[in-house]
């Protein structure tokens, strides 16, 4: 299997091609090298993987080395791929998803000048993002990490003409830097630790060493949290996801490949990736799981206020990126990348959904003025129902049964387990209500739109419905992979499969049958309950949320203000650092220090200068009087 | 026999009145002629010297003392007629323009 590198280097391609040619090319030529060259990925990304499944499990990874990349003393990194069960199953949702998305963008952006641009970006992004995935090591994935970085600014910018879409691509990178900088010094421990990158090597020697103990610091635990910070960056957890609902900016199906399937989980993939890390940092774990939860609830009550459809969504996100390392941080490392891949379906079909009814709408994104647009857009209901079943939790869709998994695990953890797992119930009621509350009121009812500012309300075209109906196929389906042991009698096929890759800790409390059938009720009620709420809210008595808001002001407020935590960070961080940088930095370093140097060593020559010009009289005299002053001097030398 | 010190002292008082008259006089061909005596005051001591020591040398740098002021005198009296033409005058003080 020589042919790894195919994977990433054809969207790179389609990239460099429509990057350079792209303002000659037609539309069609462009949509069709970009969708191309990620269909040819996907295609060997899957020959890969049914190869890969006929090795026997010892075989695994498969490593492939190309070329030697640094070679500075001791340090050496190389330019490899590894390919396992974990990479195997990320490549086949990033190039899967990543395709559908190509093609609706073909139709979505279809109108948009720099339609070029945009593909390009979004080959490069792929390029980057697998990358990320397949490396064999963890400079060459950090390669890819900020790769991912640099597109997503570059796609939350795309209409760089707009103020608001220029500072939420800053911000989205700034706040990546921060988390970045944890990456970077998690990858320096690991080399100073462990004498190497290599994700073989490392993990080889880490199983070796004797674990950290749970609320000690060793260096398992600086490096799993160090690594842990770029994840909160780059997968938007407590304290960095503030960046992610503002880069809903960017065109929606940048929101729903980058901000909702991809980039957002690399961070997820990254700790699952990195198991035997974790295994071994007990407290490092405790903290991905707390942090996780607390997102996760966090995003969930600022969703259930919010008005603006891709909001929603956002922090809908952010919220299940907080159960993935939910699952992660109680060792269900399975659990969590099975979640990953059902959110990266429903969560893909429910924004490629929303971009649908925005684009049908002529832009608008408040639900508070749609409606009632279930009968003009039939086909984008029925799949952004199928899309709320899944990630609501109902039985047989596909989060149903990833956030089953997830619970289960967390409820027989010995850390905190039945905590985490009441939070993570909480979430999933909570979750239930914000997506019914949505579907409620943009698909049903009466329009709360008048035809004065929506023209032609209409169906999108068939580039953009077959992606939802391909998408809609798998959030029903994609769940009996993961089948939990009362249903399927046998074992978890998801776990088993990714063991090679994220092994599961060996001390791995098993769910017996009967608990997980509670476990299960529990989590169906939860949504029950959420979903009958939005009903009621919503379609029974809608004039109750109003009077719940009156009547809650407070918290209220709080909620749609998102906890003031954009207020916060201005107020402890932003402001400082500018107030610091403009009257420290620009007032005294550089306009006093820097520039007062600069500009005091020529006004001291010049003055000088004016001193000594005076010695110029021209009269002949002087200088004869200076000739015979420096006679005298050279003479009274000699004398001395 | 003359001692040396009579020619040392003579050169000295011919030297001390070829500054003096390059100090006060204002006339540039009159500055010229005290360059002159300074000149020839050295070349003076230089014989002296010579002659004391029973060294040749100091002889042979007189020749090129003269050599060297007949050069500048013949420069020297090309700028004064240069400067006449120009300025109509030979009064060094009224040519300061080389100044800051």
């Amino acid at each position: 299997m020589n042919f790894l590198w195919l994977i990433p280097l054809l969207p790179l391609l389609g990239a460099v091609i429509n990057g350079v040619l792209g303002k000659r090319l037609s539309r069609g030529t462009i949509g069709a090298i970009a969708s191309g060259s990620v269909a040819l990925s996907f295609a060997i990304s899957l020959t890969a993987f049914l190869q890969m499944l006929r090795l026997p499990e010892e075989s695994l990874p498969i490593v492939q080395n190309y070329f030697t990349w640094i070679q500075a003393g001791s340090f050496q990194a190389t330019c490899g791929f590894m390919l396992d069960h974990l990479s195997g199953l990320m490549i086949l949702i990033v190039t899967g998803v990543g395709f559908l998305i190509h093609v609706y963008s073909t139709a979505y952006m279809h109108d948009e000048a720099g339609f070029y641009r945009f593909f390009a970006y979004l080959n490069l992004f792929m390029f980057s993002m697998l990358t990320l995935v397949l490396a064999n090591n963890y400079l060459l994935m950090f390669v890819g990490w900020e790769g991912v970085g640099l597109c997503s600014y570059l796609l939350i910018g795309f209409w760089f003409k707009k103020q608001s879409a220029t500072d939420a691509g800053k911000k989205a990178f700034i706040v990546n830097r921060v988390g970045d900088f944890g990456f970077i010094l998690a990858a320096m421990l690991i080399f100073w630790t462990f004498k190497s990158v290599d994700y073989v090597q490392v993990f080889t020697a880490a199983a070796a060493m004797p674990a950290d103990q749970l609320g000690m610091i060793g260096t398992l635990t600086a490096i799993c949290l160090l690594m842990f910070v770029g994840a909160t960056g780059k997968s938007a957890q407590i304290p960095l996801y503030v960046w992610l609902p503002d880069a809903m900016e960017g065109p929606t199906p940048v929101s729903a490949l980058i901000h909702a399937a991809t980039m957002v989980t690399a961070g997820v993939y990254m700790v699952a990736r990195s198991a035997v890390l974790f295994d071994r940092a007990p407290g490092a774990l405790l903290v991905v799981a707390s942090i996780g939860a607390a997102t996760a609830l966090v995003a969930a009550s600022i969703a259930l206020v919010q008005t603006d459809i891709k909001k929603v969504l956002a922090y809908s996100t952010v919220s299940q990126l907080g159960y993935m390392f939910l699952a992660c941080g109680v060792g269900a490392y399975a659990a969590g990348v099975f979640h990953l891949m059902t959110h990266a379906f429903f969560k893909a079909l429910l924004f490629l959904g929303a971009g649908s009814v925005i684009h049908g709408m002529g832009g608008i994104q408040e639900i508070t003025r749609m409606g009632g647009l279930r009968k003009e857009m039939p086909w984008t209901f029925r799949t952004f129902l199928i899309g709320t079943l899944a990630i609501a939790g109902v039985p047989g869709l596909a989060g149903f049964f990833s956030k089953d998994m997830i619970l289960a695990a967390a409820f027989v953890s010995p850390n905190f387990g039945k905590i985490l797992w009441a939070v993570g119930l909480i979430v999933a009621g909570m979750t239930s209500f914000y997506m019914f509350r949505l579907l409620i009121l943009t698909f049903t009812g009466r329009p709360r739109y008048t035809h004065h500012d929506v023209h032609h309300v209409h169906e999108s075209p068939a580039p953009m419905l077959i992606p939802l109906i391909v998408l809609a196929f798998f959030s029903l389906v994609a769940g009996y992979v993961g089948l939990p042991i009362a249903l399927s009698g046998t074992h978890e096929l998801i776990g088993e499969f990714l063991h090679s890759g994220a092994p599961a800790p060996d001390g791995a409390e098993h769910v017996s049958v009967a608990l997980e059938w509670m476990l299960m009720s529990a989590s169906i009620l939860a949504a029950g309950v959420g979903a009958f709420l939005a009903y009621l809210f919503y379609v029974l008595r809608p004039d109750l949320p109003g009077r719940i808001a009156s009547a809650a002001s407070a918290l209220y407020s709080i909620l749609t203000n998102k906890y003031y935590v954009d207020e916060i960070y201005d107020a402890i961080l932003v402001h400082p650092i500018v107030v610091a940088a403009r009257e420290f930095l620009w007032k005294f370093v550089d306009v006093l220090m820097i520039d007062g140097a600069v500009n005091g060593i020529g006004k001291s020559v010049r003055s000088l200068a004016d001193g000594l010009r005076q010695m110029q009289t021209g009269y002949v005299r002087t200088y004869a009087g200076w000739i015979l002053f420096g006679g005298v001097v050279i003479v009274a030398w000699f004398l001395r | 026999m003359i001692p040396l010190n009579w020619y040392l002292v003579l050169g000295a008082a011919l030297f001390l009145l070829g500054m003096l008259g390059f100090f006060l006089k204002r006339n540039v061909i009159s500055l010229l002629l005290s360059v002159e005596i300074m000149l020839n005051a050295v070349n003076l001591t230089f014989v002296a010297f010579s002659s004391h020591n029973g060294q040749i040398s100091g002889q042979i740098f007189v020749f090129f003392v003269l050599v060297v002021a007949a050069a500048e005198a013949a420069v020297g009296l090309a700028l004064v007629i240069a400067m006449f033409r120009n300025r109509e005058t030979l009064n060094v003080d009224r040519s300061n323009l080389l100044k800051w």
